[in-house]
C-alpha cells in the first residue's frame, strides 16, 4: 500500500513537470497553431546555462532566477528572428524550422557543455522538513515549485491586462489588432513564457535524471502526450493531462509492463488520443471549413 | 465652421494582386456622421479596412492631419480610431467584461476605465446582466451592443461601423441606431457608417458617399441623396 | 517533355551510369564503403520524399522503418540463414505493412499532429529494440553482427580488386537504379498526380473520386517499404545492427536529405544522400556536435533561401541556360 501511494505521489510530482511542458506547448499552439518541437531542447539548454552559472559560484536561487530571465529573453528572440519570418509559410516549412531548432540547440548543448553526464543539485535538502515516507524532499519541492509557476501563470493570464491581451491575441489576432494590441509582440512574449517554463521544468527534472544534452527528449514526448490528452487548446487540460500521464507512467511501469517500454507507452498514448479522441478529454470540437 | 477630421484622397486598396478600391476620395467633418452606401461588393467594408490599414493601400488618408497609410493597425488605433468590424469581431471565448476591458487596452488613464464600464452598463443593461458570461453566448443584438461598447471604451475620436444592422431584428436595429445618434450628439464621437440599409443610414447620417465597384459614384447631404431620383430607385426601393 | 530535353536527360543519365560503375575502381576501399552508404541513404530519402514531398504527409519517424528493415534483414540472415538479397523483398513487405498500418491513424492527423506522432515513433524505436522480451531475436543492446557477403567472382580493374565492398556497391547500385526507376514510373502517371492532388487539394481530390484513405495509407506503405529496403541494404553493407544505430536523429537526418535535395524531386534524393553522408565526416573534425549544428542551420537556411532544395535550384538554372531550346517550359 505504501509502495502504491509512493508511486502515485511521485507520479504526481513528475506529472506536474509533464503538465508544465504540456502547458508551454499549448500556449504556443493556441497562439500560433504550431507545435513547438524545440520546447525540450531549449529547456535543456537553459538548464545547462543554470549549471554553468552554478559552476561559476552563483547561489542556487540567483542562478535559477537568472536562467529563467535569460530563457525568457531567448524565447522572445527566437520567435522574432527565426519563427516569425516563416509564420505564414506552410505547415511543413514550420515543422522543418522547428526541427532545425531542435537540432541546433541539441548540438549547442553538446558543443559548449560536452556530452558527459553531469549532476545537477536540488535546492531542497534531502533530510529537511520536506521529506517524508512517501516522497523525497525533491519530489515535494519540485511539485510545489511547478505549482507556484502554474498559479503565477494563471494569475497572469486571468488578472493582468497584458495577460488578457495575450489571450485575445491568441484567440482572435484580427480583432486584437483593432483594439491596439501588438499581436506579433504578444506571440514573442508567449514564446518567452514558454521558454521560461521549460527552464524551470528542466531545473526541476535535472537532479533526478541527470543533465546531458538528450535529457528532455523523452520528457518532451510526455509533455506532448499531456497536452494532447488535455486537449491541445486547453491550458488547464494540459496540466491535468500531465498529472494523469505522470501517475499512469509510474503505475504501468511498476505493475504492468516494467520500466523498459516507457516511450512506447507514450507513443501509444499519443497515437491513441489522436485517433480515438483527437480533441483530448477537455478540448473543444474543431470544425474544418471546406 | 466644422473642421475636417478625416480626409481621404485617391485611396486604392488591394487584396493580394486584385485592386478593389480605385481612387476613392471623401472627407468627414468632426462631429458628423458620414455614411458609405453601396451594393454588395462595392468596396464599403474594404474602405474601413483600408483606413485601419488591415489591407494593402496606396493613396492619402489624413486623420487629424496625420498620414495613416503605411502605419500599423495598432498605431492607427492609438490615434483614436475604433473599428467595429463586420461580423462584430467579438472575442467569443472571453467574458463580456473582458471584451470591454480590451477595448480600453491602449488607454493610459486606467482610473477612468471603471467610470466608462459603469456608463456602458448603464447604457446597455443587458450587458450588465451578462458581464461575466462568455461573449460567444450572447445573442446577435447583444453582441452588436458589445462590439460598439468595446469600440467606445477606447474613447475614440472616430468610430468606424461596418454594417451594424446586419442580421438583426428591426426593433433591435432601431434601438442601436437611436443609441448611436445619442453617442454622436452627447459624446461628440464622429462616425463613419457603412451600411447596406440605405434608409437607416440616411436617417442617421449627416452626409453620405455612394460606392459602386470601388469608385465614388455620388455624394452629398443625406437630404439631397434621399431626394435624388436615381438613389431612390436603386437603393431606397421607392 | 520536349525531345531536346529528353535527349539531354538520357545522355546525362547514361554518362552518369558509366561513371558510377567505374567509380569504385578508382578509389580506395573505405571510400567505396561510403559510396555504398550514399546509395542506401538515397533510397531512404526517396522513400520519405514520396510520402512528404509528393503526398504532403509529414513524417519525422522514417528512421523507424529504416530500423525495421535493417533488423528484418539481420534477423533473417542470422536466425533463418537467409541470403542477403532475399532479405530485401522481405523488408519491403514488412515495412509496407507497418507503414500502411501507420497510415490509418495518420488519416485523421494533419500536419504537425502527424509530425508529432511519427516523432514519438522515432523516439520509441531504440527503446523498443532493446526490449528484453525479444532479446533472443534482436540481440538486445549489443545488436546483431553480420558477415559481409563475398562477391561471386573476382577480377581486377585499374589495379583494384573486386572485393566484398565493391561487389556490394554494384549490388546496391543495381537496387538503387531499380528503386529510382520504380519511383519514377509510379509517380509520373495517374498515381503521381493523385498523390499530388491529395497533397494540395485533399477535399477537391475526394470529390473527384480519389479514395483518400486508400491513397494516403498506400502511400505511407510504399514510402515505408522504400525506406525499409534501404534499411535492409544498410544492414548488409554495414554488417551490423544495434538499437543505438537508429536514434531519432536518424529520422531527422533523412528529413535533412529530403530538404536539401528538394521536396517532390526524385533525383534530388541523391544530392540529399551525398550531403548527409559526407557533411558529418567533414564536420566531425571540428567537433562531435558540429554535424548536427550544421544540419540545423541548413534545415532552417534552406527553408528561408532554397525551399525547393538543390534540385529546385538546378531546375531553374537549367531553364535559363539549356542549349537551343525555345522559351516554352516543359
Amino acid at each position: 500500500m505504501d509502495a502504491l501511494l509512493h508511486q502515485i505521489v511521485s507520479g504526481l510530482a513528475t506529472g506536474c513537470i509533464y503538465g508544465s511542458i504540456g502547458l508551454a506547448l499549448v500556449m504556443i499552439y493556441q497562439a500560433t497553431h504550431h507545435i513547438n518541437f524545440a520546447q525540450g531542447e531549449i529547456a535543456t539548454f537553459s538548464t545547462f546555462i543554470a549549471w554553468a552559472l552554478l559552476q561559476q559560484g552563483f547561489g542556487y536561487w540567483s542562478a535559477f532566477l537568472l536562467t529563467v530571465g535569460v530563457s525568457f529573453v531567448g524565447g522572445v528572440a527566437i520567435q522574432r528572428l527565426i519563427v516569425r519570418p516563416v509564420e505564414k509559410a506552410p505547415v511543413l516549412t514550420n515543422v522543418i524550422v522547428f526541427i532545425g531548432l531542435v537540432v541546433i540547440f541539441n548540438s549547442l548543448s553538446g558543443w559548449i557543455f560536452d556530452y558527459t553526464i553531469k549532476s545537477f543539485p536540488s535546492p531542497f535538502a534531502q533530510q529537511g522538513p520536506l521529506s517524508s515516507r512517501y516522497f523525497s524532499a525533491h519530489e515535494l519541492g519540485s511539485f510545489l515549485v511547478m505549482l507556484c509557476v502554474l498559479l503565477a501563470l494563471y494569475a497572469f493570464f486571468r488578472f493582468t491586462p497584458v495577460g488578457l491581451a495575450m489571450r485575445a491575441a491568441a484567440q482572435n489576432p484580427d480583432s486584437a489588432r483593432l483594439v491596439g494590441i501588438r499581436v506579433s509582440w504578444m506571440l514573442a512574449m508567449g514564446w518567452g513564457l514558454a521558454s521560461a517554463i521549460g527552464a524551470v521544468a528542466g531545473m526541476m527534472v535535472a537532479p533526478t535524471v541527470f543533465l546531458d544534452p538528450n535529457m528532455m527528449a523523452g520528457i518532451l514526448i510526455y509533455g506532448f502526450a499531456a497536452a494532447l490528452l488535455g486537449g491541445i487548446d486547453n491550458p488547464a487540460g494540459a496540466v491535468i493531462g500531465g498529472l494523469i500521464v505522470g501517475v499512469l507512467e509510474n503505475l504501468l511501469g511498476a505493475y504492468v509492463i516494467g520500466t523498459e517500454l516507457k516511450l512506447t507507452v507514450a507513443l501509444v498514448l499519443i497515437v491513441g488520443t489522436l485517433t480515438l479522441k483527437p480533441n483530448g478529454l477537455f478540448g473543444k470540437q474543431v470544425v474544418t471549413r471546406v | 465652421m466644422s473642421e475636417v477630421l478625416l480626409e481621404v484622397e485617391g485611396l486604392n486598396a488591394f487584396y493580394g494582386a486584385t485592386q478593389v478600391l480605385h481612387g476613392v476620395s471623401f472627407k468627414l467633418d468632426r462631429g458628423n456622421i458620414t455614411a458609405i452606401l453601396g451594393a454588395n461588393g462595392a468596396g464599403k467594408t474594404t474602405t474601413l479596412r483600408a483606413l485601419c490599414q488591415t489591407v494593402r493601400t496606396t493613396g492619402n488618408v489624413r486623420f487629424e492631419g496625420q498620414q495613416l497609410v503605411g502605419r500599423a493597425t495598432e498605431q492607427v488605433v492609438r490615434l483614436g480610431v475604433a473599428h467595429v468590424p463586420d461580423g462584430r469581431g467579438t472575442f467569443t471565448a472571453l467574458s463580456v467584461e473582458e471584451n470591454l476591458r480590451l477595448g480600453a487596452y491602449v488607454r493610459r488613464d486606467k482610473a477612468a476605465l471603471a467610470e466608462d464600464l459603469d456608463r456602458t452598463y448603464a447604457r446597455f443593461p443587458r450587458l450588465a446582466e451578462r458581464r461575466r458570461q462568455q461573449a460567444g453566448t450572447l445573442s446577435g443584438g447583444e453582441q452588436q451592443m458589445l462590439a460598439i461598447s468595446r469600440a467606445l471604451m477606447l474613447r475614440p475620436k472616430l468610430l468606424l461601423l461596418d454594417e451594424p444592422s446586419f442580421g438583426l431584428a428591426p426593433m433591435i436595429v432601431t434601438e442601436i441606431f437611436r443609441i448611436l445618434r445619442s453617442i454622436n450628439t452627447n459624446d461628440h464621437v464622429s462616425m463613419l457608417l457603412v451600411e447596406q440599409n440605405a434608409h437607416l443610414a440616411l436617417d442617421l447620417a449627416h452626409d453620405a458617399y455612394l460606392l459602386e465597384t470601388g469608385h465614388v459614384a455620388m455624394s452629398g447631404t443625406s437630404e439631397a441623396l434621399k431626394a435624388d431620383a436615381a438613389v431612390r430607385k436603386a437603393y431606397l426601393g421607392i | 517533355m520536349n525531345p531536346i530535353d529528353r535527349r539531354w536527360k538520357l545522355l546525362l543519365g547514361a554518362l552518369l551510369l558509366v561513371a558510377l560503375v567505374l567509380l569504385p575502381f578508382l578509389v580506395k576501399n573505405y571510400r567505396v564503403f561510403q559510396f555504398n552508404l550514399v546509395l542506401v541513404y538515397a533510397i531512404a530519402v526517396l522513400g520519405l520524399n514520396i510520402l512528404t514531398g509528393f503526398n504532403g504527409q509529414i513524417s519525422l519517424g522514417h528512421g523507424a522503418f529504416f530500423a525495421f528493415g535493417g533488423y528484418a534483414a539481420a534477423v533473417l540472415m542470422e536466425h533463418a540463414g537467409a541470403p542477403y538479397w532475399a532479405t530485401l523483398p522481405a523488408a519491403a513487405l514488412l515495412c509496407f505493412v507497418l507503414g500502411f498500418l501507420m497510415g490509418f491513424p495518420a488519416l485523421r492527423l494533419g500536419g504537425h499532429y502527424l509530425a508529432l506522432a511519427t516523432y514519438a515513433l522515432a523516439l520509441a524505436v531504440p527503446q523498443l529494440l532493446k526490449y528484453k522480451a525479444i532479446e533472443h531475436y534482436t540481440g538486445g543492446v549489443q545488436g546483431i553482427v553480420l558477415v559481409k557477403p563475398e562477391p561471386p567472382f573476382t577480377f581486377r580493374l585499374f589495379d583494384q580488386p573486386f572485393n566484398a565492398d565493391r561487389w556490394l556497391y554494384m549490388f546496391t547500385l543495381a537496387v538503387t537504379v531499380l528503386m529510382f526507376l520504380l519511383a519514377h514510373n509510379l509517380l509520373r502517371g495517374r498515381i503521381g498526380r493523385a498523390l499530388i492532388a491529395v497533397r494540395d487539394h485533399p477535399i477537391a481530390a475526394a470529390t473527384m473520386g480519389i479514395n483518400l484513405p486508400m491513397v494516403k495509407s498506400i502511400t505511407f506503405g510504399v514510402s515505408a517499404a522504400f525506406t525499409g529496403v534501404a534499411g535492409a541494404l544498410g544492414a548488409v553493407v554495414v554488417a551490423f545492427v544495434s538499437p543505438d544505430s537508429f536514434p531519432v536523429l536518424l529520422s531527422i537526418t533523412i528529413l535533412v536529405g529530403v530538404v536539401i535535395g528538394g521536396l517532390a524531386s526524385i533525383p534530388g534524393a541523391f544530392f540529399g544522400a551525398v550531403f548527409i553522408q559526407f557533411v558529418p565526416n567533414i564536420a566531425d573534425q571540428i567537433s562531435k556536435a558540429a554535424p548536427w549544428a550544421i544540419y540545423g542551420v541548413f534545415l532552417i537556411g534552406f527553408m528561408y533561401l532554397l525551399p525547393t532544395g538543390v534540385m529546385g535550384m538546378l531546375r531553374r538554372s537549367w531553364m535559363r541556360w539549356r542549349p537551343g531550346a525555345s522559351r516554352v517550359s516543359s
